[in-house]
């Protein structure tokens, strides 16, 4: 009798823990897996899924060294995360993953680190922030360069205190400016702009809206860091996040396989292509 | 994958030894499928006995036209490949894949047994076995593999059919992929004028080999047989370049010709459902009233449609001409990137069933600044 590969569509129970709201729509769910074995690695997503409704991709933004304590934080935009607005603690829901690839944290030790994230992008990536900061020492300067559409909708603001404290130069931006807001209004490619880096020691994880992200790495490269030290973080339809589906291929590559982190010298052309 | 022939030495039989071959299969546990007429159309579809096949039929087949033609005499496997292919055998349209209980505290998410049908197919054809070892490498060749495939593909016994002759349609010869069969298969058969000669593709055969074989193929009858699909490849006028398509098309990612195919093209997704690769599907909650029991049914889905590149910004293909290219682009040539392997096998499926005639040789050939 043939032996059977196991089915990638099990799914795992995992109980709502705490759920915080964070900025306008957008909420952190806290998640626990009772006896499951879990580890990811900072960039991976997840797989949730509400009985009746479906299941949405969505990336992990919480710290890799503590996995038991696993955080989403989700936009609700679509069907599925809509519905888990419903939830309350002590519900459960569905899990399959970790699923894709991670950003490089190990292979660039000893770098000069920028972090350009736009809105909802700082979220996969503050799992690598936090990687950053538990092994400060290995890394040279950090700066988080973040922005939000308006000051209410900056993601983890209680956060920034303690990163800036762990020798990271956190600098904001928005969209839009309040009576209140002291920090720069514009895009996150100024801050870049502005940001003194040594191109030759640098590497940038980017994080947001497409068109962010390509003029990110276009600006990083126009100062002279090489696209392959530039990573970005790509989002297509995932549906079964196993490369079997068809739903997320970009080019060459399946999103949920071989991306969500990708080198930009690996996608610079197709990513200039429109509607690829 | 069905290891690689020849095992023994051609055999020869009288054509009624089909019916045995037939029987014999279905005394050992495996529903028999064969081409039948339906509806028009030759259709894979099971049969009990050799009167169901659609002896002395001929498919005419063009760009967005099947017309079916009957002689009084003439063989079994007149005709070539009609709208189906193996895919629907191992990858079905519509499949449970996770069964989702709710229970006291919460759900309970349980994987269904796959099914592990017996299934010998008669008069499988060199393109479809090509796109048979594709899909191989799609579902069971990645990281994650697919246990229903594994399961429906191992209960497949296939018996080959060297196509005697080609539709205006068919470029495998291009590809490759045919029209002579060259491995893949359990048994292959070769229809002559007044009988077949049978090969083992497979040590599986050797039973049924001997069952049916009335004397060894004499060196003529061998000759006779090495022929037909070679005049079958002598036909086709369609072709593919397959060493060069590939950056044919992605060099040309902007070509205008995108844009003139999108105005022919009704994004109808006819091409993906008849394709033997195409492999995309959705996953799919169904639920009873109550909500206590739902299925995640997979089914067939296609990139012609607007949903299939949905993200929360809107789809990344929204207009036909980017759905269009990335249908053929994925087909001939970031395939070979991701499988080592065309995802086109040639068999001219798309070409046919087009509603509008669209005919993927001469889009390629358009954007080698070729015919068009
Ligand atoms: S792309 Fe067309 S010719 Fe090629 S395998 Fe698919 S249906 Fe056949
Ligand atoms: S190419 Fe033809 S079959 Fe395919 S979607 Fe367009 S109109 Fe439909």
């Amino acid at each position: 009798m043939t032996v059977l590969p196991p089915s990638p569509w099990q799914t795992i129970p995992a109980r709502v823990r705490a759920i915080t709201p964070e900025v306008p729509d957008v909420t952190t769910y806290d998640l626990e897996l009772p006896g499951a074995d879990y580890a990811f690695r900072p960039g991976q997503f997840n797989m949730l899924y509400l009985a009746g409704v479906g299941e949405v991709a969505i990336s992990i933004s919480s710290d890799p060294a503590t996995p038991q304590q696993l955080r989403h934080t989700i936009r609700a935009v679509g069907n599925v995360t809509r519905a888990l607005t419903r939830l309350t603690a002590g519900d459960t829901l569905g899990l399959r993953g970790p699923f894709g690839t991670a950003w490089p944290v190990e292979a660039v030790r000893g770098h000069d680190i920028v972090i350009v994230a736009g809105g909802l992008g700082l979220a996969p990536l503050r799992p690598a922030i936090y990687h950053l900061i538990r092994h400060r020492p290995d890394y040279g300067r950090i700066a988080v360069l973040y922005g939000a559409r308006t000051p209410a909708d900056l993601l983890y603001a209680h956060e920034y205190d303690w990163w800036q404290a762990a020798d990271i130069d956190v600098q904001l931006t928005v969209d839009v400016g309040t009576p209140t807001w002291r920090g720069a209004i514009g895009f996150v490619t100024t801050l870049l702009a502005q940001q003194p880096l040594e191109p030759a020691r640098t590497v940038v994880f980017t994080c947001g809206p497409e068109v962010m992200m390509r003029f990110v790495a276009t600006g990083a490269v126009n100062r002279g860091v090489a696209a392959e030290r530039i990573f970005v973080s790509l989002e297509r339809n995932m549906n079964c996040a196993v490369a079997l589906c068809g739903h997320c291929q970009f080019g060459p590559s399946f999103v949920c396989q071989d991306g969500p982190v990708f080198a930009y010298a690996n996608v610079r052309r197709l990513l200039l292509v429109e509607n690829l | 994958m069905t290891p690689a022939p020849p095992p023994g030495p051609p055999w020869w039989m009288k054509k009624p030894a089909l019916q045995t071959l037939i029987d014999r299969l279905r005394a050992d546990g495996y529903e028999v499928l064969g081409p039948r007429m339906a509806d028009g159309a030759i259709t894979l579809a099971p049969l009990t006995n050799l009167a169901h096949l659609p002896r002395g039929v001929r498919d005419d087949q063009q760009p967005g036209r099947y017309r079916l033609t009957m002689a009084d005499d003439g063989g079994y496997f007149d005709h070539v490949v009609g709208p189906h292919s193996l895919k629907p055998l191992v990858f079905p349209p519509r499949t449970t894949v996770l069964e989702v209980l709710r229970v006291r505290d919460g759900w309970e998410y349980r994987t269904p047994e796959p099914p592990q049908p017996k299934r010998a197919i008669l008069g499988v054809r060199a393109c479809d076995l090509h796109a048979l070892a594709i899909q191989d490498r799609v579902f069971l060749g990645g990281a994650y593999r697919d246990p229903e495939y594994a399961a429906r593909r191992a209960g497949l016994f296939l018996i080959a059919v060297n196509c005697s002759r080609s539709a205006p349609t068919c470029f495998c010869a291009s590809m490759n992929t045919g029209p002579a069969v060259r491995g893949g298969a359990d048994l292959i058969l070769t229809e002559l004028t007044d009988g077949f000669l049978g090969v083992a593709g497979s040590d599986r055969a050797a039973p049924y080999l001997a069952a049916v074989g009335e004397r060894p193929a004499s060196p003529e009858e061998q000759a006779e047989a090495a022929a037909i699909p070679q005049r079958a490849a002598a036909q086709q006028t369609r072709r593919i370049d397959p060493t060069t398509v590939h950056d044919t098309l992605m060099n040309n990612l902007e070509h205008r010709r995108w844009a003139d195919v999108a105005k022919r093209c009704l994004s109808c997704a006819n091409c993906t459902m008849v394709c033997p690769t195409c492999f995309c599907s959705t996953v799919n909650d169904v639920s009873d009233l109550v909500g206590t029991h739902t299925r995640r049914q997979r089914v067939w889905e296609s990139c012609f449609n607007e949903e299939h590149s949905h993200t929360a910004g809107g789809p990344v293909h929204p207009t036909t001409k980017s759905r269009y290219r990335q249908w053929l682009t994925h087909k001939l040539a970031t395939w070979i990137d991701q499988f080592g392997t065309s995802g086109c096998v040639g068999c001219g499926r798309c070409i046919t069933w087009c509603p509008v005639g669209i005919d993927i040789t001469e889009e390629v050939a358009a954007m080698e600044g070729g015919r068009v």
